[in-house]
């Protein structure tokens, strides 16, 4: 229920500290890639939705959008993440790492790189995804072994099959990291 | 022929087998002859991809990444019933919802069977719906969100009329009829010859037969007999079905996210009555099709009249329900194979029997496989199709002979066993292929054949097992396919086509070819295509595009040099003729004057040359034209091996370990060949063990629309993979280059059904070999069908 004073102004009872919002457009703000950016969406908009629409970060795809196939995922405070099945505003202050945000500037990231030296790309649609969650995987175990990146990508699908080389390229990537 | 034509001696023949040198006469206006790979600078290289870096930053623009000013979002309305009567459809109050700026009712549905209306009859006063799913109507608004909450505001008035899920249950005479009249398809197959039609039944088509089967039959030493089942498999593309409709007062575009830009362009100008000069089709990174994305279809016809009426572009893009229910699928099969042979293995006589449903398309074929592959002249397939009320099929990767691979390889295999021949033995007497017999040489020594062991006799619950089968597909080519190369004056070359990458790598392939012509890396030749704007160039379907496209482009860029080197020839103080281009740099073949590629594109008197390439014939001639394609004379081959693990427990199969040998002519690119090859196994292995379309037969509805109760092979299920590609030069054309796609699907679901049976000694002939398939055939748990 809607609970505002006209001194409120028209977001008041938007604010994430309300008990109800929309169904109309809330303001909230978003941190990704290392920028702030005020945005205004429905209560239901996915982060896959509000960084693919309202931020034009397309790179993040959405292929099943119901958190079955991982082509969307993206970073929260370090962590891969479905984003088509999280709220935009249940982001908060979190901060938002996309598949933009992993170059630094034009150097690619080692694991983008090992990527395209293995050919782990085919039509590229589930690329993205399949990097967020391999970088994320030699961050918190820089060392893998097959198996484990086996683990980190089986929420993936890939319908090209480009699987052997992902594995190919993440170990190699692991590898040039140690030595 | 108007072209001079000259005499040149081409390598044919296996590298590191048999590598000879064929004279062939081919028009004087052709690049010349390509040494092999070993020789070469860029072809036959891993080229890393030239879009890689867009794909791995998220920078490549996908059709549903394209997003024009005041761009509208349009939704489709489906049918909820499986099979209906329209009696109305009331669009008023969509039309009055906020945000609504077109809606589109869809009268004449594409991608189907259709009724041949008969003469002096209304054509359809009211429409029928014949599947769940079946598009009714679109409409465009400013939002997705407007757009679907506007749908529900559409009123249609249904009448349900019975239906027929089931094949066995739509074969029977008194079965709810598909369609009432005989059919014609508009689609995939092209115009299909008039076959009978009973009730739902559509056919037999018994073209392929030759000889007397029953005769050949009745001489055997021994009969094989089997009846084998395959499921609905669908597409699964991660990109859905997508466009943006832009129509003008001046022209169409379409961004679509397609398998064939210029094909598209054609049926759109067609679909319009429009010049093909007013329509551009345009597709940048393209998120895979595997044959679904081929032709225009009901939701491609339904954005363009959207955008037509708003007079703004409309993008609709299929969600992942429609993309399960109604954007394709390979259809079912149900195969009954009797197979005659003599003692030594001679096959006497074939017989084949197939039927299975498209749902309510045309096309649940077998293929070409059993008719092609081994040796026998008496030889009867008859098939037909059965409609039954679901969603169409269409063309996915390597149609047909990969239900009839599945079904003819476990044949073979076992003919081998009852022979007492070793399945390898078996096919180097009734396999003609030279390739294929060295394909089985490599391949068996590679994966260790030898220790394959009796079928059923591996000890204990999890039992292990080695399988083989090959693959057969035909050399298929676009001869319609140009390719326009221009020098421009600062050095830089472009390579322009309408041909598109749907990620099997071509645009990398294109600038190897045209950087080993000029003696430039791949790196430096810039690729445009994917648009109608350029030549026009062939589909990416059928494996056809690299045999198609890369002759053209040599020779393009062959003749824009001999432009070039006839403008630069009198500063060298040499002829035309006498000067090469090798490592950026162009000179006289002595090496004793040269000057940069650079410096030489500096001397043109305008800001580019630029040279046009259409396919020429294959210099050997073409086995058969078909109107824009053709088949070469050799067909593409393959042979797979698979190792599995079977638990006799729990009835699950592992894929552990695949050696596969391939050919594709000359190997363009192998890293990308082996990435392909990869896609095809990987495919092959889910729709054996893992892919079912489940509809309800009660409701008609798809159970499983879905990326998670749809069960597709991921990183878990990837076995161990070994690719072989042999380098097999034939002479016939300037790339001697063919595809990869489709035959490195076809041998791998009956390699791994053929290694199942030799783990467990049960031949399971049934799809996908699911933990309950492998328990029921082991006796294990009852039947399904089988009352409780």
């Amino acid at each position: 229920m809607l609970d505002k004073t006209p001194s409120d102004g028209p977001d008041a009872a938007q604010r994430p500290e309300a008990d109800t919002v929309g169904p109309y457009a809330v303001p909230i703000t978003l941190r990704v890639n290392g920028m702030t950016h005020t945005l205004s969406i429905t209560p239901e908009t996915t982060l896959a939705q509000a960084l693919r629409e309202q931020l034009d970060l397309t790179g993040t795809k959405i292929a099943c959008d119901r958190g079955a196939c991982s082509a969307c995922t993206v970073w929260l405070d370090g962590a891969p993440v479905c984003s088509c099945m999280v709220l935009a505003i249940d982001v908060g202050a979190r901060e938002v790492t996309t598949i933009e945000g992993l170059a630094a500037g034009e150097a690619l990231h080692p694991v983008q790189a090992a990527f395209i030296e293995h050919d782990a790309i085919q039509c590229g649609f589930c690329t993205p995804g399949l990097i967020m969650s391999c970088v994320a995987l030699l961050r918190r175990n820089p060392r893998p072994g097959e198996d484990e990146v086996r683990t980190a990508i089986s929420g993936h699908l890939c319908r090209c099959g480009t699987y052997p080389h992902v594995l190919s390229a993440v170990l190699a990537a692991a590898r040039a990291a140690e030595s | 022929m108007p072209e001079d034509v000259r005499t040149r001696s081409y390598p044919v023949g296996i590298a590191g087998v048999a590598l000879g040198e064929l004279e062939r006469s081919v028009p004087d206006d052709e690049a010349p002859p390509l040494p092999p790979n070993a020789r070469l600078n860029a072809i036959g290289r891993s080229t890393p991809r030239l879009n890689g870096p867009a794909k791995v930053t998220g920078r490549a623009t996908f059709t549903v990444d394209v997003k024009l000013p005041g761009m509208l979002h349009a939704r489709m309305l489906r049918s909820a019933h499986p099979h209906a009567r329209i009696l109305s459809i009331d669009t008023r109050a969509a039309e009055r919802q906020p945000g609504v700026r077109a809606v589109h009712v869809i009268e004449h549905p594409l991608g189907r069977a259709n009724e041949i209306p008969s003469p002096g009859e209304p054509d359809a006063a009211h429409r029928r719906v014949r599947y769940v799913g079946d598009p009714i109507a679109a409409l465009a608004a400013v939002t997705p969100q407007a757009a679907q909450a506007a749908l529900e505001r559409i009123v249609v008035d249904y009448q349900p009329l019975p239906f027929v899920i089931d094949l066995e249950d739509a074969r029977q005479s008194d079965a709810p009829r598909v369609f009432d009249r005989p059919v014609r398809t508009e689609f995939f197959l092209g115009p299909a010859p008039q076959l009978p039609q009973h009730g739902n039944v559509h056919g037999p088509d018994t073209s392929a037969s030759r000889g007397d089967a029953a005769a050949g039959l009745r001489a055997a030493e021994l009969v094989v007999e089997g009846e084998f089942r395959t499921q609905v498999q669908t597409h699964c593309c991660l990109e859905p079905h997508a466009l943006v409709a832009d129509w003008r007062r001046d022209g169409l575009t379409v961004y679509i996210s397609t398998q064939f830009t210029a094909g598209i362009r054609a049926e759109l100008a067609e679909a319009y009555g429009l010049p093909l000069n007013r329509v551009r089709v345009v597709v940048d990174a393209m998120g895979g099709g595997f044959g679904s994305k081929s032709r225009i279809g009901n939701y491609v016809l339904a954005a363009v009249e959207l955008s037509r009426k708003a007079g703004a572009p409309v993008r609709l893009a299929l969600d992942r329900r429609e993309e399960q229910i109604d954007s394709g699928n390979r259809p079912s099969t149900v195969q009954r194979i009797r197979l005659g042979a003599r003692r030594d293995g001679t096959l006497t006589g074939v017989a084949i029997e197939a039927y299975g449903s498209a749902g309510v398309a045309l096309g649940a074929s077998v293929g070409n496989f059993a008719q092609s592959i081994y040796e026998c002249a008496d030889f009867a397939l008859e098939q037909s199709d059965v409609f039954t009320h679901a969603g169409p099929g269409c063309a996915m990767r390597a149609p047909g002979n990969v239900p009839g691979a599945f079904a003819y390889e476990q044949v073979i295999d076992e003919l081998a066993e009852r022979l007492g021949l070793d399945p390898i033995t078996l096919r180097e007497r009734i396999d003609p292929s030279p390739l294929r017999r060295e394909q089985r040489r490599c391949g068996a020594e590679r994966f260790g054949w030898s220790r394959r062991q009796p079928p059923g006799s591996s000890p204990g619950t999890l039992k292990r097992g080695l399988g083989m089968a090959q693959s057969h597909w035909p050399a298929l080519i676009q001869i319609n396919s140009s390719c326009e190369v221009r020098i421009l004056r600062d050095g830089s070359v472009e390579v322009r086509s309408s041909v598109q990458d749907i990620g099997t790598g071509i645009t990398t392939v294109l600038a190897q070819v045209v950087a080993e012509e000029l003696g430039l890396t791949p790196q430096a030749i810039a690729v445009h295509i994917g648009d109608t704007d350029f030549p026009a160039g062939p589909p990416s379907y059928g494996s056809r595009t690299t045999a198609s496209i890369t002759p053209p482009a040599r020779n393009a860029a062959y003749r824009a040099l001999r432009l070039l080197m006839q403008v630069v020839a009198p500063s060298l103080g040499a002829t035309a003729e006498g000067l090469i281009a090798r490592g950026g740099r162009i000179g006289t073949a002595d090496g004793s004057r040269s000057i940069t590629f650079r410096e030489a594109a500096a001397q043109l008197r305008n800001d580019q040359i630029s040279a046009v390439a259409s396919r020429s014939d294959d210099y050997g001639g073409f086995g058969r034209r078909m109107g824009d394609a053709a088949i070469g004379r050799m067909g593409l081959g393959g042979v797979q091996f698979a190792e599995v693990t079977v638990d006799t427990e729990t009835g699950r199969v592992h894929v552990e370990r695949v050696v596969a040998v391939h050919d594709c002519g000359r190997p363009m690119n192998p890293r990308q060949i082996e990435s392909q090859v990869h896609g095809g196994i990987l495919q092959g292995i889910s729709y054996a063990l893992f892919e079912e379309r489940i509809l309800d037969r009660h409701t008609g509805q798809m159970l499983n629309p879905n990326l998670e109760q749809y069960k597709i092979l991921r990183a878990r299920e990837t076995p161990a993979i070994e690719v072989h590609v042999l380098e097999n030069y034939q002479g016939n054309s300037a790339t001697d280059a063919y595809g990869i796609a489709e035959p490195s699907i076809i041998a791998t679901a009956p390699a791994v059904a053929n290694a199942v049976y030799n783990a467990i000694g049960v031949r399971l002939r049934v799809l996908p070999m699911s933990p309950a398939a492998v328990l029921t055939a082991l006796g294990r748990v009852p039947s399904r069908s089988a009352p409780p």
